[in-house]
């Protein structure tokens, strides 16, 4: 009587099993490596109408932060600044500027810029920028060097993740309230950190929310 | 056998080089493959909202709307103006002490300095990229203004200044202008100013 299975079929259950695992592993490991915010959100750069150059206002002029996002100390939401506060300065620097245009457009006809928004929180999640720099929470942490930026682009990732690393451990995060604007400062090392971040957390009475409400709402 | 490790080969090379690395720049927005409820049927702060006729969800500030609860019936302090005159002195809702010194340095930092100068000789940053008419605040003009002109200045604005009511509230804008007198003061020190002793080493 001829074999009922050929002799090839001998491996067969082998070459499954490493096809298998070969296939979960692959799988397993792109869904790691891509389904994230670190791949989905990291480097997003929109044009944007008026290629408005941080690290020449920051670094280069040592304008603060506040000037135009005037109310990210007082409000829940960092706001943009409208074509009169650029206005103030370049009604005589590079007025007749051709990049410059929408600006002028804008102060003359009271549209808005229409800016491209690069960072978006979830609509459920109640972000509040005031609560946070004015309890050592620099710009850095979340965007990342803004002040070194020719164009904006998403540097961090904005997961759970994230806000809870900090939300956990605030002493690896906080610094003194004039540093804040200031995305270029470090501690010197990061026990010093680590000193200042436990002083400032127990002096200032830090304990921020880990339960779902203290974000949703 | 050999055919899926090249296939498989095959399909994780294509699939690496069209998604490409973490974090390298991209122009198109973030793919939001599982929406949520990422995104409401809500406004919120500085985005568009169809319903009304210029399309934004923020409505503009009536002309005379004062914050709730920061209404203070005095002309000088909310104008710089007493009977249609600019007032000397302080309007009575301001105490000057140390905390609202600082914040007035703070804001003028931020907001004034990068045309007037840390100390206010009118040499800001912007001087050297063309801003050419910023005036000092060390002049017999600057000295002599009065308060209340200061305040309404950074108010309203004057010449080729914007106005600064949107960035200032009342209160910060009389500590810039409580600041700015002290830079003039350092400007100008008397020889009162220092000890005796440090007079006779200088001959004063």
């Amino acid at each position: 009587m001829a074999n009922i299975f050929p002799k090839w079929s001998n491996t067969v259950p082998l070459k499954i099993i490493f096809a298998v695992l070969l296939l979960g592993g692959a799988i397993t490991a792109g869904v790691t490596y891509y389904f994230t915010p670190k791949y989905s959100r990291v480097g997003y750069m929109p044009i944007q109408p008026v290629a408005y150059d941080h690290s020449l206002h920051v670094d280069q002029l040592g304008m603060d932060c506040r000037y135009c996002h005037t109310y990210v100390d007082r409000s829940e939401h960092a706001n943009i600044p409208d074509a009169g506060t650029c206005m103030n300065c370049h009604n005589q620097i590079l007025p007749d500027s051709p990049k410059l245009a929408p600006i002028r457009a804008s102060y003359e006809s009271d549209q808005p810029v229409e800016w491209v928004r690069i960072h978006k929180t979830p609509d459920y999640v109640f972000f509040n920028h005031a609560v946070h720099v004015n309890r050592g929470v620099s710009c850095v942490e979340c965007h990342g060097q803004v002040n070194e930026m020719k164009e904006v682009f998403h540097a961090k990732d904005h997961s759970m993740t994230m806000c809870l690393e900090c939300h956990r451990n605030p002493e690896k995060f906080v610094r003194p309230l004039d540093k804040v604007y200031d995305l270029d400062w470090k501690a010197a090392s990061e026990e010093a950190q680590l000193k200042l971040g436990k002083k400032l957390v127990h002096e200032w009475d830090i304990n921020p929310p880990e339960s779902c409400s203290g974000c949703h709402r | 056998m050999r055919y899926f490790i090249t296939i498989f080969l095959f399909i994780s090379i294509a699939l690496v080089s069209i998604l490409g690395f973490r974090g390298s720049k991209s122009r198109k927005p973030p793919l939001e493959i599982f929406p949520d409820m990422d995104r409401q049927y809500k406004f919120l702060p500085q985005t568009a909202n169809p319903h009304f006729s210029d399309g934004r969800a923020d409505r503009p500030v009536v002309p005379g709307s004062v914050e709730f609860g920061s209404y203070v019936r005095d002309e000088f302090y909310n104008t710089g103006k007493i009977r249609g005159q600019f007032g000397h002195g302080f309007p009575s809702p301001i105490y000057v002490n140390r905390e609202f010194m600082d914040l007035g340095q703070k804001k003028y930092n931020i907001t004034c300095a990068v045309c007037h100068g840390q100390t206010g000789d009118g040499n800001g940053i912007t001087k050297s990229y063309g801003m050419v008419a910023t005036p000092t605040y060390h002049d017999d003009r600057m000295r002599k203004m009065t308060n209340g002109e200061i305040f309404d200045t950074i108010s309203n604005g004057k010449n080729n200044m914007g106005a600064y009511k949107s960035k200032l509230s009342i209160k910060e804008r009389w500590a810039v202008m409580t600041y700015l007198r002290a830079l003039q003061r350092a400007h100008n020190p008397k020889p009162d100013d220092i000890s005796s002793e440090k007079r006779m080493e200088l001959g004063l």
